[in-house]
């Protein structure tokens, strides 16, 4: 069950003709699938675009009533091969992944589907993840377009171009015989705004018409001599098919065309920085009304060469704005011009960033260097944006105006509560007694490990390839072996086979630890195949040991508790220093308490007011005993275990303390005691609705303890003033 | 250039969108804020559009939530769409909320508020960063340095301890902050239409409002809190630490009110024999020595700090060397043991703390369990000399006590075996002075305060710095342990420096890399670049 539910959300999706959708991006691209008709939704979930897995999975009596099949796949690639079904049967598919990193996943299957073409709409739906907050490296997805050649579409960011590019993102892809990407960024995901709905339609040709009448023809398959003739299919008959009809439906937007003898072309999904730089110049208005002729390329790949030549015909000068590296638009379209003879000078990167998001900021820069050049009189040169001006600049907002050291960096990390922390507290204080360890990452909240206090792992190379990345460091006459990390979630996405099936045929004496915290954590608690609860939609339950088992792992354990510390300290270096050949895997559970939480807290929340005994544990530090060394959070580093103003007037450092967010997961204790460390830390419970039994026994001890208490501070009398 | 103007200053008659960019961290309810504000908006006449990166802002991150609004052509029927920004443009940004004082820095330090517009709504609360928490002393930035930047760098800065409020009203930071952005009068909203909002939502109203009131309550105070940043005064708003001015106060007039009866005479020797400044630490110097063992070892601290004392006339008439030595003295002759450790947890005064913390009601039941991990040199620590050194020679006994204690022990403070075990612990307080820990700290103690007698006449300031040395040895076991070795690496390092004119600054930059790992890596580093390493 994923971490947010949408159940309130879903019902947007009824909305019917011309009745007001209001929400966020992703959940106005699930409306705009049903109201094309979609017969089938797979993806892979991943920032930005696991809120449509999950909005998906929370409608599924709806999708019930349309006959619309949705899978949560199995990976990037599970999902791009089902999009199998579009090429002999006229039904429209919609699959979804996390950008670059989803893409190099799903290519081998994309090829294919590419090669061969499709009969039904197929839509690739991308989240993409560049700029501020993307968690991967920083990539195109237009290299993926354009290799397999799938037409990439890049809206504008509001709601209505959004879902208006889905409904033409199925006809483009039908009218081409062509895969379809959507390319949503990052922001545009979690944009909150409003369109008018339109029905939700069923699907015309349902999956069980597929099933009834099998169709089969051999034009289709990737073998020679077809994949010959696909190839010129491409470029003759697809790519001419496309462009009619991005033509036809005006697709692309021109603004004020002939407005100046210069102008800016741009990424639809650009509009918006492009128009607010524009304001700030003060040559548009807010409602986009440039004073600058502009063409708005909501789709991106192929470059329209008629469009692009006629724009440019009379001008002297237009300015690209395109956002990545390499500069595959600028390259196009200067060849564009170059065959076209035409004299407009074209300008890019020579005056924008030529890597990094294209912020606002970053435009304006760029946009008003290109105005500068061409047309100077048309800016009020006295109040420039203060964006714009040198830092030197006293006006700048970026002039110095606090110490730099003043702000420290605050990256994500493990959650308070987080099962995954006691490993890595864990792994420490084993490393502290075996010696330090080479450490492969994965890719999923473990990864967290590699910031303070942890500093544990030294690269990631991909979901699931913890272990893969340990593989050539298997030096047989090595004293030490190296350590990978893996989740559950890249666990079954790949690693199965690609590390621990690797690590058995090539026999590494790896340490593997599987995080197995019943979800795929990181992407917003979606089920996996080794969840624990049954899901009524999905078959869950299936051991990661007995997956581990039969593929040819013979030392495995399974953790079953990660808090106790001290027992994965001693597992660790029994497997590190274990002479028994072959990869050591150790599998950690525990389940995520992001997910715990929000399954537990309504629970409790009952239980209390139906008057039920229940207790709830915290811990605390005691300030008079903690001398403020702080010991213990450079082996948790958990948030509510945080430092606070040294009550004792003699000492001046601060002491450590516990946060009221804290949830009594017990690591505080479980590390004081395996690492040794001081007496402070206490576990309070808290009995709410004690029974009767708890309040007779707190009631004689509380005589008793009283009364020793009393002797002692007699003893102390005559110390403190009266 | 010549600049020919055609069109308006793009300042004047200009419609742009009210900007806000919300700083928080994951699970603070950021997210929480924005929507309110886009319901608000949305209900009054305005256009709304927010965004954010949640797949950071789940995971305590620092994150942005942006918003934009923008007003609605009233009666219009076709309303033509706005062209709103996903981002935040540096300079461009009309109200920045922070729910944390680092983070309006950042808010700062990215560009976000900036003199010439931003109205800067923040709580002054602390969530500290890991490098601050994880120092193994005080690491922590300097909170009213980070006022002062953004009293300057904001057009007004709206302020308040918003996570206490949150706190105190059972409800969440987000709807202070909610209210303090109403109370602040930015928005062109009224009370009663934010107040809608929060019940539009329909979780936790009742909770929700009374914080929002209060978060109200103190942005719209009028501004009477005037800072003057030149002289560097603290700023009023921010939580005092450190000693009661007034005690320090009372502790240099008459030490004599700030003790019992039975160390009267200790505080009129501390009236009569030293320096007012060093007043306030002797009297709980004083205190503590007497609570940890006895009178008598108050009198001993006060002979220790007497020796002290009479080098003042050496120094800055700051009276700083007593004042540590006050300091550092107590401390060290206050060290961790098991009694003193049994000791706090059995008080009653330690029971009420957990509870009052714990906001145990009377209808509940608490019970504290404590986690201890005695060592055998801890065990051997409490015990006769004679008893302990055998303890720590026994193959045999050292084997018992780790079978015992390797997996640590649990005791429950508060029921009657856990309590009585403690208790007794507690009351091996007479016998400490014959143990064997006690004695080699005493000596300890002595060498100490010896070395920096020897510099005090020659080097007033390298002798100050000896004493400040103490601050390294903390903790317990091996921190402990480490704390000890790099305490007597500075110590032995003391010779060398002595007589070079920069040998307290050189002494200070040692004991500051003895605090910047655990491993004492640095300080060996720090030793062998000057050469000085102790073998």
């Amino acid at each position: 069950m994923a971490e947010r539910s949408f159940a309130t959300e879903v019902q947007e999706l009824r909305l019917g003709a011309g009745e007001e959708f209001r929400g966020e991006g992703i959940l106005a691209v699930t409306k705009g699938l049903l109201q094309s008709g979609v017969a089938y939704v797979g993806g892979y979930q991943g920032a930005p675009i696991s809120h449509l897995m999950d909005v998906l999975g929370d409608a599924q009596d709806i999708l019930d009533e349309l006959g619309v099949y949705f899978e949560n796949s199995a990976s990037e690639a599970t999902a791009a091969a089902s999009l199998a079904a579009s090429v002999h049967y006229p039904l429209r598919g919609a699959i979804t992944f996390k950008s670059t990193v989803g893409f190099n996943v799903a290519s081998d299957a994309l090829a294919n589907l590419s090669s061969g073409g499709v009969l039904g709409g197929a839509l690739v739906i991308i989240g993409e993840d560049y700029g501020e907050g993307a968690s991967i490296m920083q990539e195109r997805t237009h290299a993926f377009a354009m290799k397999s050649q799938m037409w990439l579409l890049d809206p504008r960011p509001n709601l209505t171009a959004i879902v208006d590019m889905v409904e033409k993102g199925f006809e483009l892809s039908e009218a081409s015989n062509t895969p379809v990407i959507l390319e949503l960024r990052l922001r545009s995901c979690h944009l909150h705004g409003a369109f008018i709905a339109k029905d939700n339609r069923k699907p015309s040709f349902s999956i069980g018409d597929a099933l009834a009448n099998p169709k089969r023809d051999l034009s289709r398959v990737v073998l020679p001599p077809a994949s010959f003739l696909h190839e010129q299919e491409k470029v003759n008959k697809r790519w001419p098919a496309a462009v009619q009809f991005i033509k036809d439906n005006h697709l692309n937007e021109f603004v004020a065309d002939g407005a100046q003898d210069f102008g800016i072309i741009l990424q639809g999904g650009l509009f918006n920085n492009v128009n607010r730089a524009l304001e700030l110049l003060g040559l548009s208005d807010p409602f986009g009304n440039s004073s600058i002729p502009l063409y708005v390329m909501n789709v991106t790949y192929p470059v329209i060469d008629d469009e692009v030549i006629g724009f440019c015909e009379g001008k002297r000068a237009v300015l690209l704005v395109e956002e990545g590296q390499p500069d595959f638009i600028e390259q196009n379209i200067q060849a564009i011009l170059r065959r076209a003879d035409a004299t407009a000078k074209l300008h890019g990167k020579d005056l924008l960033p030529v890597a990094g998001e294209y912020t606002p900021a970053a435009v304006t820069k760029g946009v008003l260097a290109f105005i500068q050049k061409y047309a100077p009189e048309l800016l009020d040169q006295e109040s420039l944006p203060t964006s714009t001006l040198p830092v030197t600049d006293p006006r700048s907002p970026y002039a110095e105006r606090i110490e730099p050291d003043l702000v420290q960096g605050r990256p994500p990390g493990f959650c308070t509560g987080c099962p995954e922390r006691p490993i890595f507290a864990a792994l420490t204080l084993a490393q502290r007694e075996v010696g330090e360890h080479h450490v492969s990452a994965d890719i999923g909240c473990h990864l967290f490990s590699i910031n303070a206090p942890f500093n544990i792992g030294g690269t990631t190379m991909g979901y699931g390839l913890g272990s893969a990345g340990a593989a050539a460091l298997n030096g047989k006459d090595s004293s030490s072996r190296p350590i990978a990390i893996m989740g559950d979630g890249g666990f079954w996405h790949n690693g199965l086979t690609s590390g621990v099936g690797n690590a058995v045929f090539n026999e590494n004496d790896q340490l593997l630890v599987i995080v197995d915290n019943a979800y795929s954590a990181a992407t917003g608690g979606q089920d996996v195949l080794s969840s624990k609860a049954a899901n009524p939609l999905r078959s869950t339950q299936h051991s990661i040991e007995k997956a581990v088992r039969g593929i040819g792992v013979k030392w495995s354990r399974t953790v079953t508790n990660t808090f106790k510390v001290d027992e994965m300290r001693d597992l660790f270096k029994e497997a590190l220093t274990s002479t028994d050949k072959g990869p050591k895997v150790i599998i950690a559970q525990s389940e995520c308490t992001l997910n715990r939480t929000r399954r537990e807290k309504p629970l409790i929340a009952r239980r209390v007011k139906e008057g039920k005994r229940v207790v709830r544990e915290r811990f605390g530090v005691d300030p008079e005993t903690c001398t403020g060394d702080h010991s213990c959070i450079r082996i948790s580093g958990c948030p509510s275990l945080t430092i606070g103003p040294n009550p004792d007037p003699m000492r001046e450092d601060p002491i450590a303390t516990v946060l009221d967010s804290c949830v009594g997961c017990g690591l505080c204790g479980e590390n004081a005691h395996a690492a040794a460390l001081c007496p402070s830390f206490y576990r309070t419970e808290i009995i709410t609705n004690p029974s009767r039994w708890d309040r007779t026994k707190t009631s004689l001890r509380h005589h008793y303890i009283g009364f020793l208490q009393r002797g002692v501070e007699r003893r102390l009398a005559g110390i403190d003033p009266a | 250039m010549t600049a020919t103007i055609t069109n308006p200053p793009r300042s004047a008659a200009r419609v742009r969108p009210i900007t806000m960019a919300i700083l928080a961290m994951g699970g603070e309810g950021g997210g929480v804020l924005s929507d309110w504000i886009v319901d608000l908006a949305e209900a009054n006449g305005y256009f709304a559009q927010s965004t954010s990166v949640p797949g950071v802002a789940q995971r305590t991150g620092a994150t942005v939530y942006y918003v934009e609004l923008f007003p609605k052509q009233p009666g219009a029927v076709h309303q033509p769409e706005p062209v709103l920004s996903t981002m935040p443009t540096p300079g461009e940004v009309d109200i920045v909320v922070a729910s944390e004082l680092m983070e309006a820095g950042r808010s700062i330090q990215r560009g976000f508020t900036t003199p010439d517009r931003t109205t800067l709504i923040a709580s002054t609360s602390r969530t500290y960063a890991m490098p601050e928490r994880t120092a193994m002393g005080d690491g922590r930035v300097d909170s009213s340095k980070l006022i002062s930047a953004a009293i300057a760098a904001s057009q007004q800065f709206i302020r308040g301890d918003f996570a206490r409020i949150a706190q105190e009203t059972g409800s969440v930071i987000s709807a202070v902050l909610f209210g303090a952005v109403a109370g602040a009068g930015v928005l062109p909203f009224t009370r009663v239409q934010f107040e809608d909002a929060i019940r539009a939502g329909g979780k936790g109203v009742e909770p929700s409002l009374l914080a929002f009131a209060e978060g109200f309550a103190v942005a719209a105070k009028p501004a009477g809190m005037s800072i003057d940043i030149s002289i560097g005064s603290r700023p009023d708003d921010l939580p005092s630490e450190g000693p009661d001015p007034a005690e320090v106060q009372l502790a240099i007039d008459s030490p004599a009110s700030l003790v019992g009866s039975r160390l009267q005479a200790q505080a009129a020797r501390i009236a009569a024999e030293f320096p007012a400044e060093a007043r306030y630490m002797l009297v709980n110097g004083i205190k503590r020595t007497a609570e940890y063992q006895d009178v008598a070892y108050a009198d001993e601290y006060l002979d220790r700090i007497a020796s002290v004392t009479s080098f003042e006339t050496g120094g800055d008439g700051s009276g700083i060397l007593t004042t540590e030595a006050a300091r550092f003295t107590a401390l060290w002759m206050t060290y961790e043991d098991t009694i003193r450790v049994a000791f706090h947890k059995t008080r009653r005064r330690r029971f009420d703390r957990v509870g009052k913390e714990a906001r145990v009601t009377d209808a509940q039941v608490m019970q504290v369990r404590e986690f201890l991990h005695p060592q055998v040199e801890e065990i051997s620590d409490t015990l006769p000399t004679a008893l302990g050194r055998w303890l720590l020679r026994s193959a045999a006994m050292n084997a018992i006590i780790h079978k015992v204690t390797h997996k640590g022990i649990k005791i429950q403070t508060t029921s009657v075996w856990g309590f009585t075990v403690l208790y007794f612990l507690a009351r091996l307080r007479p016998i400490r002075r014959r143990s064997l820990r006690f004695g080699q700290e005493q000596q300890r103690i002595d060498e100490w305060l010896d070395l920096a007698r020897m510099h005090a006449v020659s080097d007033y300031a390298l002798a100050t710095e000896i004493i400040l040395c103490q601050q390294v040895v903390k903790g317990y076991g091996s921190t402990h342990a480490n704390g000890l070795r790099n305490f007597t690496a500075l110590m032995g390092a003391v010779p060398v420096l002595a007589g070079d004119p920069r040998a307290a600054e050189r002494l200070r930059n040692l004991r500051r890399a003895a605090l910047a790992d655990e491993t004492g890596q640095q300080l060996q580093a720090a030793l062998s670049a000057s050469s000085m390493r102790s073998s």
